[in-house]
């Protein structure tokens, strides 16, 4: 059994499994706005490598993160615009 | 020699850049048919999409005073009239003092910019921490120059084209210019463009055509930030700037950032003499962003985009060359402008027309002609 931790999402508590992609966890949270382009389209991780940055999400405060390429820690803070 | 079919205008303009732009502009203002000739394909492409954009007017001389305040006086009327891609942003410049030392050198320039009528106001430590919260404390203090903005200058010189064509021009893509004469220009294809004069506006590449002239390029690398809207409120410059910017033989890097209205940051300055090579150069990169992070600890989680460099048109007494060109009636140049083309771009054209014109200028034009002595100054 995989260890539990708890992440904030937009203020929601969420408990989800260590060791998985802040994308990965947002995607079973159902968001699917990870982000609002600069043109107003919502936007969500694509290439899930680090490549495209599609999928930037505010965490802890600091903007434009790169959600697929960062694993989730027991408190963090994420929020999608 | 084969010689394909010719035109003729009244003015060619060679190079697209901002200060060709404005040339081409103010000459079809004046009711001259005017060709600009960029080699290119599109407006803007050398120094003028490589630099930062801010519209300074600086104190480092009482020439360069002079054309860099003339010049934003013109700024700020065309800015009425400038597309939002221009970005112009009148978000003042704020010069970084250290410590003491530097804190002082903030007093000689408010009393510089204060003489001459220029709105100057000196923050303290704390006051400047309340201006650019994101600054390492415990910084000496800053001189607001609020009347300081930016532009986004491939935008800015693609509006002055668009103007200087729907009064009386015309532009030539794609054209490189390889011999300039008294009667005119011959472009690579072999085309022969008639004009009754040509200025040349091609920056640091102006010695290609014009090669006696006392011009170099300097090389700067710059970079630019995802979008942090209000991370940066002004132009920032540190105090050691100009120290740095005018060594005429070391490498140096200095702290230099300015806010888009996206939010991006650019983050610079860098200068290089004797570099040919336009690929970014990592070390030199790695100093810029260290010296920028030195004053702006934050910069360090902020995500980069992009890095890229140019090249500066450099002179030895660090003014540019507007006027005639020695030797010659019906060449003209307009090049040697170092950081401050996108400055002084809009001055630079008003003078060379004002001579072009046989009109009275606002300010003496003698400090930029070309065929002034270096040695006077270096």
């Amino acid at each position: 059994m995989p260890e539990n931790v708890t992440i904030e999402v937009n203020g929601s508590q969420l408990p989800v499994a260590a060791g998985m992609s802040v994308a990965t966890a947002l995607f079973q949270a159902g968001e699917f706005r990870f982000r609002v382009s600069a043109t107003g389209q919502p936007r969500a991780a694509l290439c899930g490598m680090g490549i495209c940055f599609e999928c930037r999400v505010t965490i802890d405060g600091q903007a434009n993160c790169r959600s697929c390429q960062i694993l989730v820690r027991d408190g963090m803070v994420i929020c999608t615009s | 020699m084969d010689t394909r079919e010719s035109s003729s205008f009244d003015a060619v303009v060679v190079g697209a850049g901002i200060v060709g732009a404005a040339c081409a502009n103010e000459l079809a203002e004046a009711g001259l048919r005017v060709a600009i000739c960029e080699q290119n394909g599109y407006v803007g492409g050398g120094a003028t999409a490589a630099g930062m954009g801010h519209l300074a007017v600086m104190d480092d001389s009482d020439a360069q005073f002079a054309l860099t305040s003339y010049s934003q006086s013109l700024w700020r009327e065309l800015a009425r009239e400038l597309p939002v891609e221009a970005e112009y942003l009148a978000c003042g410049a704020l010069w970084v003092a250290a410590d003491e030392e530097e804190l002082s050198e903030v007093e000689r320039k408010l009393r510089f910019y204060r003489n001459r009528n220029i709105p100057a106001q000196i923050l303290d430590s704390k006051q400047l921490a309340e201006a650019e919260p994101n600054l390492r404390a415990g910084l000496a203090g800053g001189l607001l120059l609020t009347a300081d903005s930016v532009c986004y200058p491939p935008c800015a010189a693609g509006y002055l084209i668009k103007r200087a064509i729907a009064t009386s021009g015309s532009i030539l893509f794609g054209k490189k210019v390889t011999d300039v004469s008294e009667s005119g220009v011959r472009l690579e294809d072999n085309t022969f463009l008639a004009a009754g004069l040509t200025v040349i506006a091609t920056g640091a590449a102006a010695v290609r055509l014009v090669p006696e002239i006392d011009v170099h390029p300097r090389k700067g690398h710059l970079a630019i930030t995802d979008r942090y809207p209000g991370f940066v409120r002004h132009q920032l410059i540190e105090l050691g700037y100009l120290k740095n910017a005018h060594s005429t033989t070391a490498d140096s890097v200095a702290f230099n950032v300015q806010p888009r209205v996206t939010g991006q940051i650019l983050i610079g300055s860098s200068r290089q003499f004797g570099v040919e090579d336009a690929a970014a150069e990592g070390p030199m990169l790695s100093n810029m962003l260290a010296r920028a992070i030195e004053y702006m600890p934050a910069i360090a989680d902020l995500s980069t985009i992009r890095v890229w460099t140019g090249f500066r048109a450099a002179t030895p007494d660090n003014l540019p060359l507007i006027g005639a060109r020695p030797g010659y009636r019906r060449i003209y140049l307009a090049t040697g402008h170092e950081g401050l083309g996108i400055s002084t771009s809009l001055a630079t054209a008003r003078l060379l027309a004002d001579e072009i014109l046989g009109r009275a200028s606002t300010i003496p034009r003698s400090p930029y002609e070309p065929s002034r002595s270096f040695a006077v100054h270096a």
